[in-house]
């Protein structure tokens, strides 16, 4: 996408943003079993899943950078992780909230869900120090890339195994014994998701613009420096230049 | 229609919501920042590009 179209994806994604906070207030049914607070899962769960889906999507983006050494797919990689670390800080705070609302706590360590979700937080905590712990642009992208390829493949398998662990105060709303949501909340949840995907992808985009821009003044810069530098050799003295003879 | 109720339930649904957007105004603020740092060093490029012609 050129950064034409961008305006016109951040239009879509404040009306989708817009439009899923109206559903969520005004349209979808209050929860019988946990009343107002379930509110919250339409905000949460899909920051999570987003997250956690900006995770794999940069460990996929690493491969191809260890795939074709091409520099992009690094940069590229490095904003979705960036991104998606972010969110988690949402994900971790909005579910301390509602764990406070519904359990009266606002962590509960005996909880996989939460924990698993604060580990893989934690992994990816540790990305950007081992990546500007090392100088060399090249061996720093292929560092970060090995960490990104498997710490993006931890993800679901982490997400796997919570999901056969035991303990389940954690709600289960899209597994296959706790999908009974009414339409409205499922179209509301539907239409949030999106919303959440949107911001994510208009995000990524609008830094990855930033910082592409930054590297190319960067480069331009140094290039214009070498050339002060650098002698400019005389037209008499070149050897191209025809003989007068 | 269900209404909003201002009461505990409430409370905590909207500082859930509040973190969200607090979240995404920090992130446009910093990098509205960086923006700026990046049209400071576009504006100097152009300054050198034009004395060195």
């Amino acid at each position: 996408m050129s950064g034409s179209r961008l305006p016109h994806l951040g239009a879509v994604t404040a009306a989708a943003l817009g439009t899923a906070f109206a559903m969520v207030f005004f349209y979808a049914p209050v929860d019988a079993d946990q009343g107002f607070v379930q509110k919250i899962f339409y905000l949460h769960v899909p920051l999570g899943i987003v997250a956690l889906g900006g995770f794999v999507a940069g460990g996929v983006m690493a491969a191809q950078f260890m795939r074709t050494r091409d520099r992009r797919w690094d940069l590229r990689s490095y904003v979705a992780i960036h991104l998606s670390l972010i969110l988690s800080v949402g994900v971790l705070a909005t579910g301390s909230v509602w764990a406070k609302a519904s359990w009266g706590h606002w962590w509960v360590w005996s909880e996989p869900t939460l924990v698993s979700f604060l580990v893989v937080f934690l992994l990816y905590s540790c990305y950007q120090p081992l990546r500007f712990a090392i100088e060399d642009p090249d061996r720093q992208a292929r560092a970060a890339a090995a960490f990104a390829v498997m710490a993006g493949a931890f993800v679901p398998l982490n997400f796997a195994a919570v999901r056969l662990a035991d303990a389940v105060t954690h709600p289960r709303v899209l597994g296959a014994t706790g999908g009974q949501m009414p339409v409205a909340m499922r179209l509301t949840f539907v239409v949030a998701m999106l919303a959440m995907a949107l911001l994510y992808v208009l995000l990524w985009r609008l830094e990855l613009m930033r910082k592409t821009t930054a590297i190319e003044i960067a480069a331009l810069r140094r290039a214009l420096e070498q050339r002060a530098t650098t002698p400019v050799p005389s037209i008499a003295a070149s050897p191209l230049r025809p003989s007068p003879h | 229609m269900p209404t909003i109720p201002f009461d505990e339930p409430g409370a905590y649904v909207a500082a859930a919501y509040v973190i969200f957007v607090v979240l995404l105004v920090v992130y446009v603020a910093v990098m509205a920042r960086h923006v700026a740092r990046t049209r400071e060093d576009l504006r100097r490029l152009a300054d050198a590009i034009r004395e060195e012609r």
